[in-house]
């Protein structure tokens, strides 16, 4: 197996209010067994040792749980392996010769900083909207027992709660949307008894925050769930649907 | 060594904390808004922290230096949470848990402080649930349990295999009421380059901007570290490529003491290093020892066959492999503590036996498990002489169940299918139960200074068991801190607001940007990564799972040639004022080079073995134990907390002896 | 409840509600059409044509709401598209949609602009003369020439290839945009339940059959006539 040589078109933008471009660059002798971003650590070290500015780009715990890495690869956030972070993507998903687009995650919502980094702090705006519980952390709560949780309403609550916030649905949707992730949020604490005292003004403020940051609206097309790396299934969405339709008429 | 006072309250261990808690200061609500905390750091303990800490009523400003505080590394931890509920009703108490947590630790920990930890251990469990932390449950709807390593109870309690993750958002979610309220103010993508101290006492931070590279002052009336551990050390290790020491590094530096660096918990079930662009290691779950066999080849040939890739490793008959954790450790086999696994992987290693391309890996086998599995199954399922291949169906997809997310990430990135050939795996720095030294309050000796969760030397000894860092980092963080830091604060209701306008802010944040300065404008021949690396080799190869004397010496006289080096050729491109990752690594990097060598100088004072610390010169001469780890209890059973005088190598020890009153001292044997 | 409509949920919940509608009405127009192919030389055909043509809850209550929602549906389609896309100020110089989603649900707007296209080629052959007849010229008696005339109008607009080709196409989008936009509507309103992989099915099978259907009587009048 040998090692590969790669065209990569990256787009470097060099502030937030700077105009960006694509930018080719050449990275040679990368190993399959690579990560995508430790072939980024090639092509930074190649780049400060020439004396040019090494591409920014966001990535911390490198295995795909913190959510920080981001990068939209050949048309697809994450690159085109399923169920992974762009860290946790390997070189042996390309080929040699191969020529790898690396755009930011784009949305509106989501303006760039610098190259390929992105600021996400509209999702902290929505979870600080209503994604809690409002409960006191003294400790002196009922005991963790005192209320039986179905096992499976548990397993789902967890299912939706995996989402990281990574972005990469918001990034993939044709229309820019956040529905996956907000749907995440607002099932997790649907599903559990806990959820309920605040559930209509959660959902509420949740979407009408979500609506402010100027996300697109769901056109159902699917993308979300295929690109998300922890697989966040779709029927997060209706359930929020649900729950808001049923908030709103509450009134 | 009187300048050490832990401030343990007296009186029976059981009834310290609670004592303790009735006659601390407190602060009434409305003086409660005229006080700051800063909190740096927003993991586990941190968030916690801040989030409590603004539900009191104080003014909070907690900092990270990711764009979230749901990103900081705590996220990680995959196995569980311990916690003494006994609602498996196998004899666990808040006696047990302290007697496991200590004996665990090697005897190198507080008592009061541990006991303290499993008191509160319950709460948290009660407490995350209320937050809507959606635990694993049982078909009746109660919470359920795993047990984990060097334990005899079930007390682990865990969301699928993203324990930390789902306890960090749980925290995270807590710290977004705040903010929603206005009591936290968050300044996310923020570091904190150094400590105020004004007239003794640490009134605030120096923190870069960094996405506007703008160095900006903060005050308050207490500054508090949560900034995890310094794994990073070792360049490769399991924490997050932005970990690091500096928040911790920088109030030692301005007179908090630091406490035992030298314990580092070296885990032993990591995906091996593949080559040298490797930027990190992965962790998979300590459970996986509960169903894998660990091995090597026997033969040397076969060793060298398999690098070359002429042999498979199922292909080496049963007689010719060496499963030396259970020929060393009868009675514990595979499930011996981290520390010991570790080290036996080393040593066959060491001896020539790894069996991948580096020479550092060995393989952890399903296969008797899978076949032990499907047998089981094709009983219950009443199939009468089942074929092999239907033994290795049914086996496999228990094995699935159990661990099939971890068999899935090793896949990715292996791009080896673990059911058929082993894993192989190999240690990697994971926990630093060494940190800044702090008393009862969890106040370092700067007053006013607090560190929690894994940035203080915390309470796990020398070494640190499975599901407990989480637990230490929660108790800190929602539990502890906000009630210890009464104390102090109860003297500030009259201070009113501090001011960033005085000499000490001025100087702390000339000193700052001085040195970023620097690091601009040196235009040396070598990037930051190029120094981390040879900081990690010098770090993994000297002081690493085995120590001894002269390989110490030889690391603290490299890295402090390293570091001059490093002042000298360091290369950072791009603007002050600008997002600027290598600026960020560079001043991390150069803590690191000063950290390292107190570590080194810490392990060479140590001439004990005990936990994560082994030194070769110490260890059993004869007898049943006869090689392994010495502990010397007549002369180590103290906290080294390091003064810091200016180069690491003058940093001046002062002891903190242990006392143990509730519990005997013992060696761990796990023959 | 009253800033439902403003949210993204409410748009979404209203689309869905006049889609559902709409389905409806496809179903209801199906089922009448398909009589028109009945061995019986148009009777059914032409007796059902005349009590939709006269019946006076059809003509004033129903058809308005019929194409209210036609309009509304189209104008929010319109609306949501223009809005979604400003949510993305930059495109991408590479984007691989067909990765991870149907070219179906990508393109609801060009099926819908097909379709809407062809609502208007379908109201100048039928709708525009029916209320030229009905309501201009006042002759609600459904005859020419003693004979009830739908049939026959129905009939003589199957001889032109151009238009049978026109109406196949048509038909040929409208399954694409049922396609997608029949579960999607479901999606929308929350729909999430045991029912829901069933629903799935029963939607694919509505998406081709119904305008595999009126494309078969199409042809059937071209090759009868």
């Amino acid at each position: 197996m040998s090692n590969m040589n790669l065209t990569l078109k990256i787009w470097r933008q060099k502030g937030a209010n700077d105009k960006g471009k694509m930018v080719e660059y050449k990275v040679t002798d990368i190993s399959e067994h690579m990560s995508f971003l430790e072939m980024m650590d090639v092509l930074n070290e190649q780049l400060v040792n020439t004396g040019e500015e090494p591409v920014a780009f966001d990535h911390d715990c490198r295995e795909g749980i913190c959510g920080m890495c981001s990068m939209y690869i050949n048309g697809e956030a994450h690159g085109p392996d399923r169920g992974v972070t762009t860290c946790q993507l390997h070189m042996r998903m390309f080929n040699d010769g191969d020529t790898i687009t690396i755009e930011p995650f784009r949305a509106a919502a989501f303006p760039v900083i610098k190259d390929l980094v992105v600021d996400r702090s509209s999702f902290e705006r929505i979870q600080q909207a209503g994604g809690y519980i409002s409960v006191n952390t003294s400790g002196n709560t009922t005991d963790a027992n005192a209320i039986l949780v179905p096992k499976e309403n548990a397993d789902k609550a967890m299912d939706a709660a995996t989402c990281i916030g990574c972005g990469a649905c918001v990034a993939t949707c044709k229309n820019s949307s956040a529905m996956l992730f907000v749907g995440a949020k607002v099932s997790q604490y649907a599903l559990l008894p806990q959820g309920q005292v605040e559930a209509t003004e959660r959902v509420k403020n949740m979407v009408a925050q979500m609506d402010l940051e100027g996300f697109g609206n769901c056109t159902n097309t699917g993308a979300c769930e295929v690109e998300c790396p922890k697989g966040i299934s779709l029927e997060n969405i209706a359930r929020m649907n649900s729950e808001f339709l049923k908030a709103s008429f509450k009134g | 060594m009187a300048i050490l006072d832990s401030k343990i309250p007296k009186g029976p261990l059981k009834d310290k904390w609670t004592t303790y808690k009735d006659k601390i200061d407190l602060v009434n609500p409305a003086n409660k808004r005229l006080i700051d905390v800063i909190v740096v750091g927003t993991g586990l303990a941190g968030g916690s922290a801040s989030a409590t800490l603004a539900e009191l009523g104080y003014n909070v400003k907690a900092f990270a230096y990711q764009d979230s505080p749901r990103r900081a590394h705590s996220i990680a931890a995959q196995g569980g949470i311990n916690a003494a509920k006994n609602y498996q009703g196998d004899g666990d108490s808040f006696y047990r848990l302290f007697y496991d947590t200590v004996k665990g630790g090697d005897y190198r920990s507080r008592e009061a402080n541990v006991y303290r930890l499993a008191e509160v251990s319950a709460n948290i469990i009660d407490q995350c649930v209320a937050q809507g932390v959606p635990f694993a449950r049982d078909y009746g709807g109660q919470l359920d349990n795993r047990s984990f390593g060097g334990v005899l109870v079930s007390r682990t309690f865990y969301a699928k295999g993203q324990t930390g993750q789902q306890l960090l958002l749980g925290a995270y979610s807590a710290m977004n009421r705040q903010i929603a309220r206005g009591k936290i103010e968050m300044f996310n993508r923020h570091e904190m380059l150094d400590v105020v101290i004004v007239d003794g006492k640490a009134r605030g931070i120096i923190a870069r901007n960094l996405v506007t590279g703008e160095i900006e002052r903060h005050s308050a009336h207490a500054v508090v570290i949560a900034s995890g551990g310094y794994g990073n050390v070792y360049f490769l290790s399991t924490n997050a490529m932005g970990s690091n020491a500096t928040a911790a590094w920088k109030v030692h530096k301005k007179g908090a003491f630091f406490a035992n660096p030298c314990y580092t918990q070296i885990h032993p079930t990591c995906i091996p290093r593949s080559g040298d662009y490797q930027s990190k290691l992965t962790l998979m779950s300590e459970s996986l020892r509960n169903d894998g066999r660990i091995w090597v080849p026997k033969k040397m040939e076969d060793v060298l066959a398999i690098r070359e890739g002429k042999l498979k490793p199922t292909q080496i008959a049963e007689e010719d492999r060496d499963y030396y954790l259970e020929r060393r450790y009868p009675a514990f086999g595979n499930l011996v503590p981290r520390d010991v696994a570790s080290r036996a992987a080393k040593e066959r290693c060491d001896a020539g036996y790894g069996v991948n391309a580096t020479g550092e890996a060995v393989y952890l086998d399903f296969k008797s498990a899978i076949e032990r599995y499907g047998k089981e199954q094709a009983k219950l399922k009443g199939i009468e002489n089942p074929s092999a291949t239907k033994i290795t169906e049914l086996g496999e997809a228990i094995v699935e169940a159990k661990y099939g997310n971890l068999f899935q990430m090793y896949e990715k990135i292996v791009d080896d299918n673990p059911y058929k050939t082993p894993m192989m795996i190999y240690p990697a720095t994971h926990y630093t139960m060494g940190g800044i030294w702090v008393d009862y309050n969890l106040m370092t000796t700067i007053p006013g200074c607090y560190a929690i969760g894994e940035a203080n030397f915390s309470d796990h000894g020398a070494n640190r068991l499975g599901a407990s860092a989480l637990m230490q980092g929660l108790a800190d963080g929602y539990f502890v801190l906000p009630y210890t830091i009464g104390n102090y604060l109860s003297n500030d209701i009259r201070t009113g607001k501090i001011s960033t306008e005085t000499k000490e802010f001025e100087e702390a944040e000339k000193a700052v940007k001085d040195r970023i300065d620097f690091f601009i404008n040196n235009n040396g021949e070598h990037s930051v990564d190029y120094y981390h690396k040879k900081l990690g080799k010098i770090m993994w190869d000297k002081c690493g799972m085995a120590r001894n004397e002269q390989g110490l010496k030889e690391a603290m006289a490299e890295i402090k040639e390293l570091r001059e080096d490093f002042w000298k050729n360091v290369k950072v491109p791009g603007d002050a004022n600008e997002m600027n990752p290598e600026l960020e690594k560079a001043g991390r990097v150069a803590d690191f080079l000063e950290l390292g060598e107190l570590f080194a100088k810490d392990a060479l004072n140590r001439t004990e073995s005990c936990g994560g610390h082994f030194r070769e010169e110490s260890v059993e001469l004869d007898g049943p134990q006869k090689g392994e780890a010495k502990r010397d209890d007549a002369n180590f059973a103290y906290v080294a907390a390091w003064e810091y005088k200016g180069e690491p190598a003058d940093a001046v020890l002062h002891k903190e002896e242990l006392e143990f009153n509730d519990i005997e001292l013992k060696q761990r044997s796990y023959k | 409840m009253s800033g439902l409509l403003k949210s993204s949920i409410g748009r979404k919940f209203a689309m869905a509600l006049s889609a559902f509608f709409l389905m409806f009405f496809l179903l209801q127009h199906f089922a009448i059409n398909i009589t028109s192919i009945f061995p019986d030389n148009g009777a059914t055909f032409n007796k059902l044509s005349h009590f939709m043509g006269t019946n006076g809850l059809v003509q004033y209550v129903m058809q308005p709401i019929l194409i209210f929602g036609v309009v509304f549906h189209f104008v929010m389609g319109f609306i949501l598209e223009m809005k979604n896309n400003s949510a993305r100020k930059v495109s991408y110089a590479k984007n691989n949609g067909a990765a991870n989603s149907t070219w179906m649900s990508r393109n609801m707007i060009y099926s819908g602009a097909a379709i809407l296209a062809f609502i208007v080629l379908h109201f100048i052959d039928f709708w525009f003369p029916e209320i030229n007849t009905k309501f201009i010229q006042g002759d609600w008696s459904g005859l020419h020439d003693g004979e009830f005339r739908y049939f026959h109008e129905l009939q003589h607009k199957f001889v032109s290839p151009l238009r049978v080709g026109a109406y196949v196409i048509a038909f040929v989008f409208l399954a694409l945009h049922l396609l997608h936009g029949f579960n999607s509507a479901f999606q929308s309103v929350g729909a999430n339940n045991k029912y829901t992989r069933g629903l799935k099915t029963f939607g694919k099978i509505y998406a081709i059959g119904i305008p595999a259907g009126f494309i078969i009587i199409a042809l059937f009048h071209f090759f009868n006539h």
